[in-house]
């Protein structure tokens, strides 16, 4: 565009190799920089982000609404440049690591006490992993309670579980790869996790002909026991199958909020007022001896056919300056806890002495917890019930109404309220109960495992929210507000399990009030 | 079908396939059978044909190393080592919950990953393990010393007559 230099009709070659080389330096910018300046009008606005491979996942121009941060709070951008960090230092860290069980160990003290800026990388890449894993638990939460699964989101809602998914198993995968006790441990818990629907077979005594426990395990650690080939397989898919799928997932994430027509927000009302950036204005209202032109074929509300673009603004700049807000927000926050806070490394691993008690990571330990009453039903029932519940949702509530807003139907804040109190006290008073009086094994030494693998604290507590889900459904003659007291049980249950499992289980997995009570050894 | 045009085909008849369509779904099917056929193919590699692990076979050493009423543990290998007035038996110390190695107590073993504890035995005493410890098999190498296979099983009780 830039370019003005014509060539002339007849020159010698030398003489017109000679001009280009002369204008190298120009052409190569404007090569590289189409317009040369920032966009200043909104037509070149828009140009700069259709024109972008990179800018072109944003639409043009954007409304208000999905512009505040009281909306979305910014947590699917964080957990987006969580992982990008995550993806940088990755790369970093693989420089220097070796997935072998006898020089895992060792590489990573390397990098911790060897190599130049070793030890603030890997403490980036720890923490950004932390913080993705919350941003993606508490993305999860946000789109839930502002109702922004509703159609035409349903499919985005699934994506974004299969994200949530991915986060988790790359979580686990890099668990493993320092090889020291906690990696050892932590993967022969899961991996044994795998293993549990022998805790069925064998209580029904059929797994010499039917095995999925052994075969999930064998695929798994592609031995009998953690070692050098379970080492193998976790580096590959923690480095390359986990972050690929969830690099395609994440495109399909974004595609899909255009072609759901941006962030779900709320129909402003034809014809009345609305307010956007602080000021009240008239809503287009199409009149009916006008024809509207149809400007695009996508599913939703835009780009708008029969209404205004009242409301947006221009995705460039004012989207842009938002995400890098976030940014850098995401980066800062990152930074400092890296710079304070050093991650864990274990002595090596032995598989001789676990350690004593053997937690698995802070996201992990509800699980954790639960797996202490029955490993089939707590480590893989539950959380098969739990994902296939929440990829339902936006399947059973299909009334219209709230998209956008914070518990935006009518009594939705009370019942959250009240399952948030229905699910603690549940929750409180099923593991008071478990810590004090034992459970069915204590009682009855004998008893058969096929009675601990249905009933325990764990799957008395499925039930209990699944009942109270119903009876609100009864009460409140609402598919969503059963939906919100399922939500508000289940995210409930997770923390006080996550936070219980952290905070009071000491040795033996025994109920402590505080780590400083455990028993010295 | 009727060999005249003006006569309507029964509504049970279903419609004429025309060959287009049929070539179309015919050559859609095999390719479908093509992609499953190398998908089995693909997802047949990474289960592994040979056990890779090590082999859990152990010499323990000569049965007069095991007095009557002596337990010896061998931590690396995850099993004890006892010897009463029937013979010698072994007892693995992977808790059959979720594979930690278990620690020797006053009554017995206890778990230090969640809690399941285990009498002398192998029976569970408490917490999540859903079967006793494994009694493990027992024989004789040919130099005299006994072997421990971890990874085979006999009932409990089972001695080895050393």
């Amino acid at each position: 565009m830039g370019t003005t230099a014509t060539i002339p009709e007849k020159t010698s070659a030398t003489q017109e190799f000679l001009d280009n080389l002369r204008q190298l330096p120009r052409n190569l910018k404007d090569a590289w920089f189409r317009l040369g300046r920032l966009p200043e009008s909104e037509r070149e606005e828009s140009q700069a982000t259709f024109h972008n491979l990179f800018l072109h996942l944003h639409s043009v121009r954007v409304h208000l609404r999905t512009l505040r941060p009281s909306l979305t709070l910014g947590l699917g951008l964080i957990a987006t440049f969580s992982f990008l960090v995550l993806v940088i230092t990755g790369l970093l860290l693989m420089i220097y690591y070796k997935p072998s069980t006898a020089l895992a160990y060792q590489s990573m003290k390397d990098i911790h006490y060897v190599v130049a800026t070793g030890r603030f990388i890997r403490n980036i890449h720890r923490w950004a992993a932390h913080i993705m894993v919350i941003a993606v638990f508490a993305h999860m939460a946000r789109v839930f309670f502002t109702a922004s699964y509703k159609k035409p989101r349903e499919f985005n809602w699934l994506v974004g579980l299969g994200l949530l998914v991915l986060t988790l198993a790359l979580s686990f995968t890099g668990y493993l790869l320092p090889y020291d006790q906690l990696a050892y441990w932590a993967t022969t818990i899961g991996a044994n996790i795998a293993n549990s629907p022998r805790e069925l077979t064998d209580a029904l005594g059929i797994t010499p002909y039917f095995d999925p426990g052994g075969f999930q395990k064998r695929l798994l650690l592609g031995a009998n026991t953690v070692g050098e080939d379970s080492l193998i397989r976790f580096y590959v898919l923690h480095v390359f199958i986990l972050p690929l799928l969830l690099v395609i997932l994440l495109s399909v994430h974004f595609w899909r909020i255009r072609k759901d027509g941006g962030l779900a927000r709320p129909e402003d009302p034809p014809g009345g007022l609305a307010e956007w950036g602080g000021k009240l204005h008239r809503v287009f209202e199409p009149l009916a001896t006008k024809t509207y032109g149809l400007m695009a074929v996508v599913r939703g509300r835009r780009p708008p056919v029969n209404r205004g673009p009242e409301g947006t603004v221009m995705s460039w700049p004012h989207l842009l300056w938002a995400e890098l807000a976030v940014l850098m927000l995401t980066i800062a926050v990152t930074l400092v806890l890296s710079f304070y806070i050093d991650a864990p490394l274990k002595e090596i691993a032995n598989p001789a002495v676990p350690e004593n008690p053997a937690k698995a990571p802070w996201y992990f330990l509800g699980l954790q917890e639960l797996v202490s009453y029955s490993a089939f039903m707590g480590g893989l029932v539950i959380p098969t019930i739990a994902v296939l519940g929440l990829a339902l949702i936006p399947f059973l509530d299909r009334r219209p109404g709230g998209e956008g807003l914070w518990f935006g139907t009518p009594g939705e804040r009370t019942v959250a309220w009240q399952s948030l109190l229905f699910g603690l006290v549940c929750t409180v008073g099923l593991l008071a109960f478990t810590v004090n009086f034992g459970w069915l094994r204590n009682w009855f030494p004998e008893i058969h495992q096929l009675w601990i693998i249905a009933i325990n604290p764990g799957s008395i507590l499925v039930l209990l929210f699944a009942g109270w889900s119903l009876w609100t459904l009864k009460r409140k003659n609402s598919v969503r507000l059963a939906a919100v007291a399922l939500f508000t049980c289940f995210l409930v249950g997770f923390v006080v399990l996550t936070y219980f499992a952290t905070v009071h289980r000491g040795p033996n997995w025994q109920f402590y009030w505080w780590p400083s009570q455990w028993p010295v050894h | 079908m009727s060999d005249t045009n003006d006569v309507k085909p029964s509504r049970l008849e279903p419609p004429p396939v025309t060959r287009r369509s049929f070539l179309s779904i015919a050559s859609l099917i095999s390719f479908l059978a093509a992609m499953g056929t190398a998908l089995a193919g693909v997802l047949r590699l990474p289960k592994p044909t040979v056990e890779p692990g090590p082999v859990r076979r152990y010499k323990v050493g000569h049965p007069e190393q095991f007095p009557v009423g002596a337990e010896t543990l061998f931590a690396e290998q995850n099993f004890v080592v006892r010897r009463d007035a029937a013979g010698v038996y072994a007892i693995s110390t992977t808790c059959t919950h979720l594979g930690c190695a278990v620690a020797r107590t006053a009554e017995g073993f206890a778990c230090p990953c969640h809690g399941s504890k285990f009498a002398a035995n192998g029976r569970v005493l408490a917490g999540p393990a859903p079967r006793p410890l494994p009694w493990l098999e027992i024989s004789r190498a040919a130099d005299g010393q006994l072997v421990v296979y971890v990874d085979r099983e006999v009932p409990e009780g089972t001695h080895f007559q050393a």
